[in-house]
């Protein structure tokens, strides 16, 4: 935002944007879930440009113990930039940006875990942004909720997330890099589908209460279609299709089965791990 | 039942069921909203990821993942974490370490000789005994067939798999301790002790991961005793 000024023509005579979208389009969207073994959860998602990982872990034991809260369970979330995200190299590290982008989301997502069922304990949420291009703490959002549901963890409904804004005096959906930096305006929306509840809204820049109102509108229509994109995402994981099973498991049984022999001296503990690897 | 009557039975509940998203609409009005659920407006949602089950009156959601918690009477395998002068502390693998008093072990332990008895890595078959609403647990030994677990093998799996696992009244892990001439015993938390000669304790392991990674499929029971069959037409070879 800031002002900033461009010879780059943001909307063109056929009010099309730079990339070629319509003002209320989506960039590409795709979703995995469980794509890490170690993780108790995850999620990939790539959005356009923007490469997203989530994480996540729990609910497990809380440190340090003065976090813990006797009655519910904590959600902490950290979004992280990776040093080669970005154009010019990202000093690595938490900066003021990623603090507040980790603490919104955890206040996100807090609102829909049910944490009274986990007295104690904390869930992890852990957000890797690989590459970004405007929008990464809704697409970071929208993969954490996909992780969460993937390990497990009840909840009352996934987040939606997405952004609208202004850029050349036009109300248009999901701003890339560019209209980001010389728009006016970029208004960020997470959403509990279900029930419409409001769990992430940010305004950097300024709208008319009628801009607003559009670009609301039309964020919130956006969220949805994202939310179908995340259930998919979850039923192509889960898929209780027989058909699909079998070769595959065929296949991992009969690694193992050619592989290393156990011997006795491996010690007890060690055997889950060692074989967990060779099965999945 | 006998076994074609038992399989059948099996796949009319897998060919019912449905997964369920969390906030997926399940149903309304004269149902109870159980485990895994939760009630809105007087309409019932999924909260987890999981399989819907109509049990009588109860709407549940049977969740695919998840961590394991604590529920008094289950029968877990722990593994001792540490130790006080009146107690060990026992990971039973749930959020929750479960501490087991001197009191609860199933020797006359003196104050501030636990040492004696359980050492730190050692395994044992245990009971929830307790837990209060924080989700503070306590764990006991004081039961017949409860003891420490020496020797064998520990696999951990999903505690959601469990039941799968077991079985319709034991009759998976029955088939695979007949055949492959194991003894098995199966935590409630996840944990797997398996102990016998070191070739079946192998295929022992390879059936329960069969059954894990096939754990939603329809007509597993089938599946395993395939698997099972081949393993003993091996060992005659």
């Amino acid at each position: 935002m800031g002002g900033a000024t461009t010879d780059l023509k943001l909307i063109d005579e056929k009010g099309l944007r730079i990339d070629g979208r319509r003002p209320d389009e989506l960039r590409p969207l795709k979703i995995e879930a469980g794509v890490l073994k170690r993780a108790d959860g995850s999620a990939y998602v790539e959005w356009g440009e923007n490469k997203v990982l989530a994480a996540v872990y729990g609910p497990r034991e809380c440190h340090p113990r003065h976090m813990q809260n006797p009655t519910r369970a904590i959600v902490q979330c950290n979004y992280n930039m990776a040093s080669f995200s970005v154009s010019d190299r990202k000093r690595p590290g938490p900066d003021r940006r990623s603090q507040e982008i980790s603490k919104i989301l955890s206040e996100a997502l807090e609102h829909v875990v049910l944490t009274h069922l986990f007295p104690r304990t904390s869930i992890d949420v852990y957000i890797e942004v690989l590459q970004a291009n405007a929008g990464t703490r809704c697409a970071g959002l929208t993969a954490a909720s996909v992780a969460l549901a993937d390990a497990g963890i009840p909840m009352r409904d996934l987040i939606a997330s997405c952004a609208a804004g202004k850029v050349a005096d036009t109300i248009v959906l999901d701003l890339r890099n560019e209209e980001d930096n010389f728009g006016s305006a970029d208004v960020p929306l997470g959403l509990v589908p279900r029930t419409g509840e409001i769990v992430l809204l940010q305004m950097d820049g300024d709208l008319s209460v009628e801009e607003f109102k559009t670009a609301l509108s039309m964020s919130t229509d956006a969220c949805h279609r994202i939310y179908a994109i995340q259930k998919e995402a979850l039923r192509k994981k889960y898929c209780v299709a027989p058909a699909v099973i079998p070769a595959e498991v065929a296949n991992a049984i009969h690694d193992v089965a050619t592989e290393k022999p156990q011997g006795s001296d491996v010690p007890p503990n060690e055997m889950p791990g060692n074989l967990k690897e060779g099965v999945q | 039942m006998n076994e074609t009557e038992e399989s059948k039975e099996e796949a009319r509940q897998d060919s019912e069921r449905e997964l369920v998203l969390p906030g997926d609409f399940i149903t309304d009005g004269k149902f109870r909203a159980g485990s895994g659920t939760y009630m809105d407006n007087g309409k019932i949602y999924a909260s987890t990821l999981g399989i819907k089950s109509i049990r009588s009156d109860f709407v549940n959601v049977v969740p695919l993942a998840g961590q394991y918690i604590p529920k008094v009477g289950d029968q877990v395998i722990g593994i001792v974490m540490d130790m006080g002068p009146s107690n060990w502390l026992v990971d039973i693998n749930s959020p929750y370490p479960a501490p087991m008093h001197i009191n609860e072990a199933p020797w006359r332990v003196d104050f501030g000789d636990t040492a004696r008895y359980l050492k730190v890595g050692e395994v044992i078959l245990a009971r929830i005994f307790m837990v209060d609403e924080v989700k503070h647990v306590q764990v006991s030994m004081k039961d017949h067939g409860l003891r420490k677990l020496q020797g064998g093998q520990i696999l951990e799996i999903s505690h959601s798999k469990v039941p799968r696992v077991i079985g319709r009244n034991g009759s998976m892990i029955e088939m695979i301790k007949n055949s492959t001439n194991c003894r098995i015993i199966v935590g409630q938390n996840g944990r797997i002790w398996v102990d016998g000669e070191i070739d079946s304790i192998d295929n022992a392991v390879k059936a329960i991961r069969l059954i894990e990674v096939e754990a939603q499929s329809i007509g597993l029971t089938e599946r395993l005793k395939e698997f099972l069959e081949n393993i003993q037409k091996e060992k005659k070879v």
